[in-house]
């Protein structure tokens, strides 16, 4: 892939669980054109795939009438994924998972994927939609040309 | 879509002679594992498999939900007694157990070899 030439790809997912993993596919054939390490691109899939998740489960509510839009776009130095669902967004962000209260009890043993989302890439972010839907994650990963 | 979780146990005894239940998963796990993973822990009966082996070696795709399985099968065995060790994940997944805390109620091992020698 030439670095000098923004790509863009997107992909479609029904909200259907497991389609996740289509994303996932996607993802990673475009982060090995771009040269990115074996282990950079296993987190970049489970970053997407929880991403994804949330889309389908929280912003589509799995209404599978409703579709969750993958765009990933290619920079020189870095990958950005944005993936969109019709749901309102989020108003907090969770507290990061703590494996004690989980572990007592006092905290759902769910719970982890946008903890395991911000800890996977370089740049997380959560945007509501400005119409009430439309809401997306922007996810950035980035080329380590000192380690690559 | 998501691949079926395939289960089975096997019942090993370790180098130092200790009985050991090996639960063995291939496939998927995520959120429809829920049988293949809870399902046949809790088919164990509890006082005489007090050593649970989770054998990852044949799963290539956990999300965070199937994650939340394999915590809710840690804390049923606490409160039981049983001590859980697992072996068999990829690098990647051996980090996230790590980054979400796993690692501090269930040791994780490269191989069951491995595994066994500590058991």
């Amino acid at each position: 892939m030439s670095p000098s030439k923004p790509t863009s790809v997107e992909v479609r997912l029904p909200s259907r669980m497991g389609f996740e993993k289509v994303a996932m596919s996607t993802a990673s054939a475009v982060a090995k054109l771009m040269g990115f390490r074996e282990d950079r691109i296993e987190d970049l899939k489970t970053a997407v795939a929880e991403a994804c998740i949330n889309a389908i489960e929280h912003g589509n509510r799995l209404n599978e009438k409703l579709s969750v839009g993958v765009v990933l776009s290619a920079g020189e130095n870095s990958l950005e994924v944005k993936v969109i669902d019709d749901g309102k967004g989020m108003k907090d962000q969770p507290a990061k998972p703590d494996i004690d209260r989980k572990m007592h009890g006092e905290e759902d043993p769910r719970g982890m994927g946008m903890f395991l989302i911000q800890a996977l890439v370089d740049e997380a972010e959560w945007v509501s939609g400005t119409d009430g839907k439309s809401s997306y994650v922007r996810l950035v990963i980035r080329l380590d040309k000192d380690s690559d | 879509m998501q691949s079926e979780t395939k289960s089975r146990v096997d019942q090993v005894t370790s180098p130092a002679g200790h009985p050991v239940a090996v639960l063995r998963f291939e496939g998927d796990i995520a959120s429809t594992s829920k049988d293949a993973v809870l399902g046949t822990y809790q088919g164990l009966p509890k006082a005489t498999n007090k050593l649970v082996l989770l054998d990852f070696s044949k799963v290539d795709y956990i999300n965070s939900s199937g994650i939340a399985l394999v915590i809710q099968m840690l804390i049923e065995a606490a409160n039981s007694g049983q001590k859980v060790y697992a072996f068999g994940l990829s690098p990647h997944f051996t980090k996230v157990f790590t980054m979400v805390g796993i690692t501090k109620y269930a040791d994780l091992f490269a191989t069951q070899t491995e595994a066994l020698a500590a058991l």
